[in-house]
């Protein structure tokens, strides 16, 4: 065994020609790379149908739980999902953040702005959508909200559809049954949905 | 044949910097390894293996650059693993080589997690555009904030809990001088006052980006035996993972933590982590998640993790289970290294050689990390006493 | 060593994965691995994967991935940013520990959204070699270059090799390059693409994913009448630096072959993972193959090339025939990094 790691501290000496020269202190090095992404066959429904101002999600073989958006498989079980399900745009927050960050590319967002796991009505898991329409410390988890659409003529194949969801006033989901908690009450044969269920907001 | 008991013989550190621009990477890489080296009084022709981990490839836009890293590591006719597990690199890093000793494959392992994200744009390897989803989140504390909110609301947990973490790991980290940030003048009122970033997470309560990098030499029994210093003993270690979003998901107490921690203890024979545990270091990179992994780990009853916090339970100076005593990620944060720091930080408090930020007679500690969306744990417990 | 073994495997290849994720791509994979010996991810004691973020295009690419397991409840886990047969290597090496007695390896690469040949520039050194963006195929001709001038080969022999990875592609379902009647004329008459290469002396790429089953000891001869016991497994590296190596040679595949056990008795196939055929002609000198061990009967990684799985799909193919029974010993190899730098052999062992 060596005492002494080798190869450690030698000291560097410059050449004479280099001597006096300013240091480099860094090389600026850019790297650009370019990736043409084909959407799978599942992201085609799903943004095919925001065209129509449908929302797509995939029921999952094992238990019926419906996953947003569909990525072809059911993450507890590693089973393939097709089964095409259309969801409403409605639903409630399942947990929310309020931002005070600029995100790059994104100027027309006024800061602070709450971006939202949204749950909508007969989906198991959330996806994030901005909420408007009320201050941002009037967002609560459990709130109802529905989506608000871009207008006819500016649709295309995309989630960007949906500008925002807005509070639609109704009572809200039970907090101990909101978010991803909101499938195991539907498991333990509650009502799914938040009209009669609903506590006082 | 049984498990070989395996030891950590040497730690080193970097200076962790916001830019560690006096080096390049191999530069880097090879300053933490020969400090590592050193402690364990052993050289290059000593390790039979090298592991290495780090955060994704795109904070340096090098691709595997662990392939370029092995001449400056000493591997030419050695193996090298590169080991990527999300934010819990660092730690699955130093399990992956620990398991190299345990299967009698090698007797001495380098192990070494890097980052130097001065050499690339963090923010820009995380927001890359992808394709056919709308990006509305802004970093990570887009994703973990309203976890935080969703364990306030659950606990009742006063609102300054989380500056009380922050203000208590900087403080830490004034004793540690490998540390990245050493504000030796800041108030808990100015952590209070700093702008919100991702309510309730403030800017003092996020961890900084670091350049940095850290190793360890790991040996088996034999070389263990025969280390010049005091070396750690491993009495457990546990890696589990899960999936990101699925219904029924414990978001604020993953059951994958919950299942990693109580695999580690139950190896390493603890029954009530509190009173057994001597120190703790553990992956915190937003200040709320102390009282949130104190519960998760069994350290704390549910829904009380925040009272050891109020307490004053997790400083160094009085508390009973104190936890990050190096300033923990909130003090420094290289990201690939942050996980393996916690691992090496609980090696150096059972050796007795953590200095200045040494908890004394410490005989056991806990080193910690996660990753991805709080679904990627790695966890080890270490002695001075031979398991 | 305990004993461990390859009892079951599951490989897709195609040249452009499209209209499916590397999620969807490897859900069907890892089910049909794991049914093929009667398990649930749930009796798996070890799960590790291999792939690359530079491929995907994407931080933290892996992390989708993991929902092809089904990791419901939580799983022992873990991931290498290399190929698969790296992740192989770590869960064998799990499995020596004796804790568990199954693990599932898994790995995968879609790199046709992105130009390979760019992408692999940036292994290189980031300071000195990578600003220069060689193209990989630019820098595995200066190897072949050297190699034709040292005179360990001739362009006729590379061209043979090329034209015996497409005669045994043939009857690949996964190859991507085959063909019955091309000759090393055909070959020779190809303009060069990186002189001396010639298209078809450069690996095809390709998408796909390949998913193995392990087991030790009594667990694999309860799960699988012949299991692929792996009687050896090492992997080396050498300097990364181009000009500091002789790159007509491989010493670490050499000493990876060495310590794995490769010499002693006949090999009856070896499966190599050669993204060129100059590499190929270097990686049968190295490991030191004579006339009468069948090389790469699958047409080898030169067949179809998916970049991170690649070496895995090899352990794959050598596994299956000895499986299957028509080889009772075969060698497996895996590389990475630029003109070999990196290499792991894994023999394998009917009985």
């Amino acid at each position: 065994m060596s005492a002494e790691p080798d190869g450690g501290a030698g000291e560097v000496r410059l050449p004479p020609s280099l001597e006096g020269v300013e240091r480099v202190q860094s090389v600026r090095t850019p790297i650009r790379l370019e990736y043409d992404y084909r959407p799978s066959a599942a992201a085609e429904s799903y943004l095919r149908a925001y065209e129509d101002r449908r929302i797509i999600g995939h029921r999952s073989p094992v238990d019926g739980a419906v996953f947003i958006p569909p990525r072809g498989v059911d993450p507890r079980h590693g089973t393939a999902t097709t089964d095409e399900v259309e969801l409403p745009d409605t639903g409630h927050v399942g947990n929310f953040c309020v931002t005070h960050l600029p995100i790059p590319g994104r100027k027309d967002l006024e800061l602070p702005y709450v971006s939202a796991w949204i749950h909508l009505d007969g989906a198991a898991v959330g996806f994030l959508g901005l909420v408007r329409g009320c201050a941002t410390d009037e967002v609560r988890i459990g709130m109802r909200v529905r989506a608000v659409w871009k207008p006819d003529d500016e649709l295309g194949a995309t989630a960007e559809n949906i500008l925002h969801w807005e509070p639609t006033g109704e009572p809200d989901v039970p907090v101990e049954w909101a978010g991803n908690r909101a499938f195991l009450r539907g498991q333990a044969g509650l009502e799914d949905g938040a009209d009669d269920e609903a506590t006082d907001a | 044949m049984g498990k070989e008991r395996t030891a950590v013989l040497g730690v080193g550190q970097t200076e962790y910097r916001s830019t560690r621009g006096d080096v390049s990477m191999a530069g880097l890489v090879r300053e933490a390894a020969l400090r590592a080296l050193a402690d364990a009084g052993v050289g290059w022709a000593d390790i039979d293996a090298v592991v290495i981990g780090k955060a994704p490839d795109f904070f340096e836009g090098v691709m595997m650059p662990e392939l370029y890293l092995a001449d400056a590591l000493g591997c030419a006719g050695k193996p090298i693993l590169r080991v990527h597990t999300a934010g819990s690199v660092g730690g699955s890093t130093a399990l992956v080589a620990t398991s190299l000793v345990q299967a009698g494959v090698h007797r001495r392992v380098l192990t070494l997690g890097f980052e130097k994200q001065s050499e690339s744009n963090a923010t820009w390897a995380l927001s890359l555009p992808q394709p056919f989803s709308v990006s509305i989140n802004a970093g990570a504390g887009g994703y973990f904030s309203p976890i935080i909110r969703q364990y306030m609301a659950r606990s009742g947990a006063p609102d300054l809990i989380g500056c009380m973490v922050a203000f208590k790991d900087r403080q830490h980290a004034l004793r540690n001088p490998h540390a990245h940030l050493h504000q030796a003048d800041l108030t808990f009122d100015q952590v209070v006052e700093a702008p919100m970033l991702w309510d309730p997470i403030r800017y003092s309560e996020t961890c900084p980006s670091s350049d940095g990098a850290c190793a360890m030499v790991l040996g088996d029994e034999a070389a263990g035996d025969a280390s010049p210093n005091p070396v750690a003993w491993v009495h457990g270690t546990a890696m589990r993972s899960e999936a990101n979003n699925f219904p029924g998901r414990d978001e604020v107490s993953p059951q994958a933590s919950r299942d990693c921690a109580a695999d580690v203890f139950r190896q390493a024979g603890i029954t009530d982590p509190r009173a057994e545990i001597d120190a703790v270091e553990m992956y915190v990179p937003f200040s709320w998640y102390e009282p949130m992994w104190l519960e998760s780990l069994g350290f704390a009853e549910h829904d009380q993790g925040w009272r050891m916090v109020e307490e004053g339970a997790t400083h160094l100076d009085g508390g009973d289970l104190p936890v990050n005593c190096s300033g923990g990620v909130l003090s420094s944060n290289p990201i690939g290294a942050s996980g393996m720091i916690r691992f090496a930080e609980a090696a150096l408090q059972v050796r007795g050689m953590a200095g200045e930020h040494q908890v004394d007679g410490a005989r056991r500690a806990f080193g910690h990390a996660y990753g991805g969306g709080a679904q990627y744990f790695a966890m080890w417990v270490v002695g001075a006493d031979k398991p | 060593m305990r004993e461990v073994a390859v009892v079951a495997t599951a490989s897709r290849q195609v040249p452009v994965l499209t209209g499916t994720t590397e999620v969807q791509l490897m859900v069907p994979l890892i089910e049909s691995a794991r049914a093929a010996v009667g398990l649930t991810q749930e009796d798996i004691g070890f799960t590790c994967s291999g792939s690359s973020d530079f491929l995907a295009g994407q931080a933290f690419s892996f992390v989708h991935t993991l929902d092809a397991v089904g990791a419901v409840p939580p799983i022992s886990e873990s991931h290498v940013e290399m190929d698969g047969a790296f992740a192989l290597y770590e869960a064998w090496v799990k499995l020596q520990i004796g804790e568990v007695d199954t693990a599932l390896v898994y790995s995968y690469g879609k790199s046709s959204p992105g130009s390979l040949r760019d992408v692999l520039a940036l292994q290189l050194d980031p300071y000195y070699l990578a600003p220069l963006w060689p193209p990989a195929d630019a820098v595995a001709a200066l190897q072949a270059r050297l190699l034709l001038e040292s005179g360990a080969a001739s362009p006729e022999e590379l061209a043979g090799i090329a034209v015996r990875s497409q005669h045994h592609a043939a009857a690949n379902p996964n190859a991507v390059r085959s063909s019955t009647d091309v000759t090393v004329g055909d070959v020779l008459a190809e303009a060069p693409v990186a002189d001396p290469l010639r298209p078809s002396d450069l690996a095809a790429e390709a998408d796909g994913g390949c998913a193995v089953v392990l087991a030790a000891g009594d667990r694999a001869s309860d799960l699988c009448e012949r299991p692929a016991w792996i009687r050896g497994i090492d992997h080396r590296i050498d300097a990364h630096a181009l000009g500091v190596r002789d790159l007509t040679r491989a010493p670490s595949a050499a000493l990876a072959a060495s310590r794995a056990g490769a010499g002693g008795d006949r090999l009856d196939l070896v499966e190599l993972h050669s993204p060129t055929t100059s590499q190929e002609a270097i990686l049968v000198r190295e490991i030191g193959l004579d006339d009468t061990t069948v090389v790469n009967p699958s047409g080898g990684a030169l067949a179809g090339c998916t970049l991170m799985a690649a070496g895995l799909m090899r352990i794959a193919e050598a596994a299956d025939r000895i499986t299957g029974g028509t080889a009772d010993r075969a060698l497996a190899h895996a590389t990475s990094g630029p003109c070999l730098q990196q290499n792991l052999v894994c023999v394998l062992e009917g009985a």
